[in-house]
């Protein structure tokens, strides 16, 4: 775990040496801030639901751009050679990755925290729901940002990397639309499987284990294979 | 402390090594010679765990590379050929970095030391991305000489740097020896019998020769070659006395007066020769042994 820290540690460094994080932090937030005014505006009411639902669209984009760098530049630089050289196991280094992305994008969900802030300065909105509706933002992004260091294992190129990602997640995100064309039993697993599927009820302000549970299989099947594609240069 | 034997790899149809076997004692400084893709950066892959052989064993320090892949590296400095650096950190950032992955303790310490050792102190607030290749090398040096590990793996330690940063470096691989196993990979010949104890030279992902640098020249030899130079003899008459001395093998004629003798292994003749050119009253310019180089050893091994 020491190790997995120490990683993270450094790529949280690395976002914030780089003009990555305050590009993708401050277009999270101005388009967070977009949606918001608007649905205010226009809804009149005090809920940050359908604010957290755009978002988490645009998460869909956002998340592969944080994490194509990872392990691809890694491949690319040469210094992947150090990490699988020193004494560090490889499920280490990937999971040192991963927490290193989404320890940023806390952050970013963290700071856009002023907007549930605001509402309750000018109205009183329902606590439930915008703390789920958080956690579930917190899950979704934590499941799409794995899927994100998964592909950037697979090239040593950040494009491509971020490409992948994309193409992965919204093939995912939108797997129930297959159900409908194969009906079931099929379309009970393709639903299942859907990333968009779980994420409703966060907003609705119920915390189901069987999303959280979902969410948490996602990253760990996503580090999962990830680890096992850095193995795979021992057969390359 | 390095125990190799029988190792193969095989990249898809192209076998990259073919059943190479060394040892490495304690304290010595082992040089890999070999033209490029001779099969040296695969054999430091191999030893540093980042590749699995297809076949045979490794062991380091008492460690099987296969098996327990995390002792071996936790006992190991590796230098890559592409010297693996982050260019957005500080010398010291990236150098906190690594002791912190190695689980060094007085961390402070041993970077002040590793720094001081490659004599790169100055630079420590630097950004990498900013430094020459030479202050790259040596900072690659740096992190491989952290841990103060039992075994350190050079790939090509002197590529790219300056002649007088070349000596530091010869300098400072020398004065590891004393507590340190050390193996280097390089393409340059004066590089190994100036530093390695010992020489494996490797062709096409074979071991085709190994010993120390002077025992390799002295195997290849195949007979004594003397240098000869005479001034004052009229046509080729000093090459009939020279061919008619006892014991010679063979005159080259070199022109100019230079001829370039070969008699038989053991044997010294400069003294008769000096003796029969005099004789004649001819001028002795030149007389000298003549060795092989490592440059022609090498050549010969890798031609053939």
């Amino acid at each position: 775990m020491r190790n997995t820290l120490t990683i993270a540690r450094r790529e949280i460094q690395a976002y914030f040496v780089s003009p990555i994080a305050y590009v993708v932090a401050a277009a999270f937030l101005a388009i967070m801030g977009y949606f918001f005014a608007m649905i205010l505006y226009y809804s009149r009411e005090a809920t940050m639901r359908y604010t957290l639902g755009n978002m988490s669209t645009v998460l869909l984009f956002v998340a592969p751009v944080l994490t194509m760098r990872l392990l691809a530049e890694e491949q690319r630089m040469g210094t992947i050679e150090l990490l699988l050289t020193s004494p560090v196991k490889d499920w280490e280094v990937v999971l040192g990755k991963f927490l290193g992305s989404l320890t940023l994008y806390a952050c970013m969900l963290g700071v856009s925290l002023y907007f549930p802030l605001m509402l309750t300065i000018v109205g009183n909105p329902d606590a439930g729901p915008v703390i789920a509706g958080y956690v579930g933002m917190l899950l979704l992004g934590g499941a799409l940002l794995s899927l994100g260091v998964l592909t950037s294992s697979l090239t040593q190129n950040q494009i491509v990397a971020a490409v992948l990602g994309v193409v992965l997640i919204v093939l995912l995100w939108l797997a129930s639309a297959l159900g409908d064309v194969t009906g079931p039993p099929l379309s009970g697993v393709f639903q299942y499987l859907a990333l968009s599927e779980h994420f409703y009820d966060f907003f609705k302000g119920v915390i189901d284990t069987r999303d959280v549970i979902y969410y948490l299989s996602v990253i760990a099947a996503s580090l999962f294979l990830a680890t096992r594609v850095l193995e795979t240069r021992r057969w390359r | 402390m390095i125990h190799v034997s029988n190792l193969t790899k095989h990249y898809g149809d192209f076998q990259a090594l073919k059943n190479v076997s060394f040892d490495v004692a304690k304290g010595e400084i082992l040089g890999f010679l070999g033209p490029n893709g001779a099969g040296k950066t695969t054999t430091m892959r191999i030893l540093t765990g980042y590749l699995p052989p297809t076949s045979g064993t490794v062991n380091v320090a008492g460690f099987d590379v296969t098996t327990n892949s995390l002792e071996v590296r936790k006992r190991l400095g590796y230098l890559p050929e592409t010297v693996p650096l982050y260019p957005e950190m500080t010398v010291w950032g990236y150098l906190d970095f690594m002791a912190r992955l190695r689980g060094v303790a007085k961390r402070e310490r041993r970077i002040d030391e590793a720094m001081e050792k490659v004599r790169i102190a100055d630079h420590a607030d630097v950004m990498i991305g900013k430094l020459s290749k030479g202050y790259r090398q040596r900072l690659g040096l740096a992190q491989a000489l952290l841990h103060d590990p039992d075994v350190l793996i050079l790939d090509e330690p002197t590529i790219g740097l300056d002649p007088r940063q070349i000596i530091e470096v010869r300098e400072l691989i020398r004065g590891l020896a004393q507590d340190h196993t050390v193996i280097l990979s390089t393409h340059i010949l004066p590089e190994v019998s100036q530093t390695c104890s010992r020489v494996l030279i490797i062709n096409e992902g074979e071991i085709v020769a190994e010993g120390t640098p002077e025992r390799l020249m002295a195997r290849l030899k195949g007979a004594e070659r003397i240098f000869v130079q005479v001034a004052g003899a009229d046509g080729d008459s000093a090459l009939r006395v020279l061919q008619s001395l006892d014991g010679i093998l063979a005159v080259d004629d070199r022109g100019n007066g230079a001829y370039e003798v070969e008699c038989a292994l053991g044997t010294d003749k400069r003294p008769e020769i000096a003796r029969e050119i005099v004789n004649r009253g001819w001028s002795l310019l030149e007389l000298r042994p003549v060795g092989m180089s490592l440059e022609e050893i090498f050549l010969k091994l890798t031609t053939e």
